[in-house]
């Protein structure tokens, strides 16, 4: 359940309506943005705080346009540093929920010091991470998730490179929620935003986003709808592995890796696939998870990993009630007679 | 019974202690001065420490120094060249027999005073024997030796009893200047209070060093500094860098914002980090940030957020911060930047100072990014222009970059305490709640100043970033004629806090032959050199800027008023090139000096003399 103890809740029950800023909304006609947006004006009202509660943090690019579209508090920042203004905003005003809109250039090139940080600290933050494995605003380079040997503007001769999986970086910084959803699922992405604001921590949620101009169709083998139930795994916590338009394949733990058992084949019955423990702190089986991939394996979709953790915000409260409470020092002019003094 | 000797009462004296690192100069410097302070002497002090942490033992690179000013009168800096030198090895000796006067009174452990020793210094023959020391009033004792000595009976092991000895040489140094040990000695109770055989072992060695020093032959004179004349109240003693984090603090619960910090340990600023982490039951957050970019943007972040925000660094961090000052300026949001100057370019001289980054405070950002920079001139004084930096800061709506450097940040004055509720209001323009008018660049016509409107408060909805918005409306625009609109209002609001600056002071006579003009933390050499010059009958004045951009409004009524003006920076001209941009009607003549050290009383009066004979 949302908690409204820190955050307070709206009122009066807010619409999507709500949340519609007077600003055109300028990205291209068949933009994965697009959806996202409408995501986001679908979740907002359903997590039920004030309206004034809500703040939008963007760094530079396509996807950090993001906070004009939004009846918000808003703040677009300078190229890589959404995620360290945010974490000032939420460390200085906990009282806000904070919304991160970044890209895969914007996160995990020239802001990847901020990004891994802020996951290692787990300031209570939401980050919408828009993967469409290219830099799109400045026309078409190659970005840290295009894939290897990609032709870009920046890689005529393909690209060179090891591309980042998000899962995997936001494991191995000690994230403490992924999850992934594609852009033409609002309804997952609206349940899936709904989790990452229910999670106390760093929310990472990557979505598979098309860019139809740069990119167009990279995720389309993953995201095409026809197909969408056997190329994709969607994560319920507490459910079983299960997948395929016949629901008859799931995962299971073969020694030391996860595989794509037939249920019925083999020996293999239900009860053999794995359960997803979204909550689980050992991140083993998530990165697993996260790292699956098309040929021979589903890709992951909806909450990997929701671990709990302390959380930088309520640890930095929770010192300055104590000094507080503890502490010789109650004012200025305390602090300034403390020590060695002498009358002249 | 003493012996006798002769008791020589002093206007001022400089005493250095030097020693290899791990020697416990600074404790030992630190000590010393608070007896002073507390016997009524005006002081200033300076910690003269290697960048390395522990070089090599007995090396040059290895030295570690303390100097403290102190006299009867008001003392202005930590003075240049010393009357009493403090030496506990041979590098010690080599690297600061060159900044003692001649006829100083040196105080020498001659225990450590070996071949390998006198080696590892770069001397080849041993000093303490040819004729180096010829002059001077050398008190050499094999203090290490002693030391051990008179710890024997306690039973403490060799390690302890070694590092006693720089408290056998404060008792030394107490009888020479004919203090008593009861205060020292309850200082030593309550510092080591967690070891009692420590205390014991540090109060031993600080007798019998007292106790050798009456009785040692080789002891002439003693001094004699009376207490200064003061202004009453109650005094401590205060690094320019706990002034500052202190300022801060004061500016925040005189305003009722929180105080946020962002920043990254570099040195000469870290002490402010560390000072500000303290003050937790002051609600100050602070946020040691992964790097200098995060530092700031976490302070803008915070500051979008209604914090009074801050961020500390010194020159390379303010290069890495550019591009996000940027970001501050065009969302007019308050944000003060500490900037405690170093030696550079690039990595530098970490730990000695320099005035060389006035330019980049100035104009080191791309596009026409106007916001307020000012300078602390002494320790103490950072407490008072810490907290003006954040009142023009949140009042104004803009970043503003104090810049102070090494010398204040390390160096320690006495400070007299104020009552917080003296100080100058500050009333940041909050923007009501439901307020119908807000518009995120609405302007006070008077100031043009912008409303700060909190994220969390009702009826106030807004966006702003760094790309240029409509002036009133906050709206994304390219609108060629906005733009030069917003370029020019941002330009005049700076300007403009001139209005609500005090004047420019001028130490001495308002009009002369020469004025001595400098800005930020070279105030007391100046002011020091001048009231000498003064004293001698010469038509020198002086002004110390504070207020860089905006100059204060009277700085045209000042310049005008002498016929010559120097402009004195440790740098290579910067305030004066500035002053030339803004007053290119007068002709300046300049004085720079740039190798990381302050300037010293005796090139600066050559060089007025020399003007004023011209």
């Amino acid at each position: 359940m949302i908690d409204y103890n820190k955050i307070s809740k709206s009122p009066v029950e807010l619409t999507k309506q709500d949340f519609v800023s007077d600003q055109m909304v300028k990205w291209c006609p068949g933009c994965g943005a697009h959806a996202i947006l409408a995501a986001v004006g679908n979740v907002f009202p359903k997590i039920g705080y004030r309206k004034e509660n809500f703040a939008m943090v963007s760094g530079i690019g396509c996807s950090s346009r993001f906070p004009y579209y939004v009846d918000t508090f808003g703040f677009h920042g300078i190229h890589g540093r959404a995620a360290a203004i945010a974490s000032g905003l939420k460390i200085a005003n906990p009282g806000l929920s904070v919304w991160v809109a970044t890209g895969d250039g914007d996160s995990m090139a020239i802001g990847g010091n901020h990004f891994i940080h802020v996951l290692r600290r787990n300031i209570d933050i939401n980050i919408l991470l828009f993967n469409n494995q290219i830099y799109g605003l400045t026309k078409g380079q190659f970005s840290p998730t295009t894939p290897l040997g990609t032709v870009t503007k920046t890689s005529p001769y393909g690209t060179i490179e090891h591309p980042f999986t998000v899962s995997g970086l936001v494991m191995g910084a000690q994230g403490t929620f992924f999850a992934r959803v594609p852009d033409n699922n609002i309804k997952l992405m609206t349940e899936v935003l709904y989790e990452a604001a229910k999670h106390n921590g760093t929310s990472v949620v990557e979505i598979l986003q098309n860019c139809v101009i740069y990119a167009d169709k990279v995720h389309e083998e993953v995201t095409t709808r026809d197909m969408r139930e056997d190329r994709q795994l969607f994560l319920k916590h507490g459910e079983s592995m299960i997948f395929g338009k016949n629901r008859d394949k799931g995962i299971i733990m073969a020694g030391n890796h996860l595989k794509v058992a037939e249920i019925g084949q083999n020996g293999i019955n239900e009860s053999d696939i794995l359960v997803h423990d979204q909550y689980n702190t050992d991140p083993g089986i998530h990165r697993m998870l996260g790292r699956m991939k098309l040929p021979g394996q589903p890709v992951a979709m909806g909450v990997i990993r929701s671990a709990p953790a302390n959380t930088y915000d309520d640890l930095t409260e929770q010192q300055i009630e104590t000094a507080k409470k503890t502490s010789r020092i109650q004012s200025v002019n305390d602090l300034l007679r403390s020590g060695d003094t002498w009358e002249i | 019974m003493a012996k006798q000797h002769d008791v020589r009462s002093l206007e001022d004296v400089v005493v250095k202690f030097v020693g290899d690192s791990g020697d416990g100069m600074q404790l030992t410097g630190t000590l010393f001065s608070e007896v002073a302070a507390l016997a009524g002497n005006d002081l200033a002090t300076f910690p003269d420490f290697p960048a390395e942490i522990r070089a090599p033992h007995n090396t040059i690179a290895g030295v570690s120094g303390f100097q403290m000013h102190m006299g009867k009168r008001k003392i202005y800096t930590s003075g240049d060249m010393c009357d009493v030198l403090v030496v506990m090895n041979p590098a010690s000796l080599k690297s600061n027999l060159k900044w003692t006067k001649p006829g100083a009174t040196l105080v020498i452990d001659s225990s450590t005073f070996d071949e390998k020793t006198i080696g590892k210094a770069g001397y080849t023959e041993n000093p303490l024997e040819d004729g180096t020391l010829d002059g001077y009033h050398v008190i050499k004792a094999p203090i290490t030796d002693l030391t051990r000595q008179s710890l024997e009976e306690l039973g403490v092991d060799k390690r302890l009893a070694e590092r006693t000895k720089n408290m056998f040489v404060l008792g030394l140094m107490f009888y020479l200047f004919e203090r008593d040990l009861e205060k020292p000695l309850e200082f030593i109770k309550m510092k080591f209070s967690e070891k009692p055989k420590v205390v014991q072992a540090n109060q031993t060695a600080m007798k019998a060093g007292y106790h050798f020093a009456e009785s040692t032959e080789a002891i002439k004179i003693t001094f004699r500094v009376d207490p200064a004349p003061m202004k009453k109240g109650l005094y401590r003693n205060i690094t320019g860098n706990v002034a500052t984090a202190w300022g801060l603090l004061a500016a925040s619960e005189q305003s009722g914002r929180p105080l946020f910090l962002g920043s990254y340990p570099i040195t000469p600023a870290t002490e402010i980090l560390m000072e500000l982490s303290k003050h937790k039951s002051l609600g100050a957050k602070v946020f040691q940030a992964e790097d200098e970019i995060a530092g700031i943007c976490s302070a803008i972040g915070a500051s979008f957020g209604g914090s009074m925000a801050v961020t500390t660094t010194s020159g390379p961090g303010l290069s890495l911060k550019s591009e996000a000052l940027g970001l501050a300026v065009i969302t007019e949001l308050p944000l003060v930047v500490v900037n405690v100057q170093r030696a550079g370019p690039s990595t530098g001289m970490p730990t000695k100072s320099e005035q060389s980054d006035l330019m980049q405070a100035l104009f080191g950002r791309n596009g026409e990014c106007p916001l307020m920079v000012m300078a602390a001139s002494s320790a103490a004084n950072c407490f008072y222009y810490a907290y003006l930096a954040a009142k023009y800061a949140m009042e104004h709506m803009t970043p503003v970059i104090l810049l102070t450097d090494g010398y204040l940040g390390f160096g320690s004055e006495l400070f007299r305490i104020p009552d917080v509720k003296d100080l100058p209001s500050i009333k940041p323009p909050m923007a009501d709640p439901n307020d119908a008018n807000f518009k995120p660049y609405r302007r006070d016509e008077k100031t043009l100043v912008r409303k700060w409107a909190v994220p969390g408060v009702e009826g106030l909805r807004h966006r702003i970033g760094g790309l240029e918005k409509t002036n009133i409306d906050g709206n994304v625009s390219t609108d060629p004629l906005n733009h030069q609109l917003m370029v020019n209002i941002r330009e005049e609001k700076i300007w403009r806090i001139s209005d609500y600056l005090p004047l420019l002071q001028v130490q001495g006579d308002p009009e002369g032959d020469l004025l001595v003009v400098g800005w930020g933390g070279t105030e007391g050499a100046l002011a020091s050199t001048v009231s000498r010059l003064q004293e001698e009958g010469h038509k020198i004045s002086h002004a110390q800027f504070n207020f860089i951009k905006p100059l204060p409004k009277n700085t045209r009524e000042v310049l005008k008023r002498f016929k010559k003006i120097v402009v004195c920076e440790l740098n290579a001209g910067q305030f004066v090139n500035y002053l030339r941009m803004l007053y290119p009607e007068y002709t300046y003549y300049q004085f720079n000096k740039v190798q990381g050290l302050p300037f010293h009383i005796q090139e600066l009066t050559e060089t007025f003399i020399k003007l004023l004979e011209d």
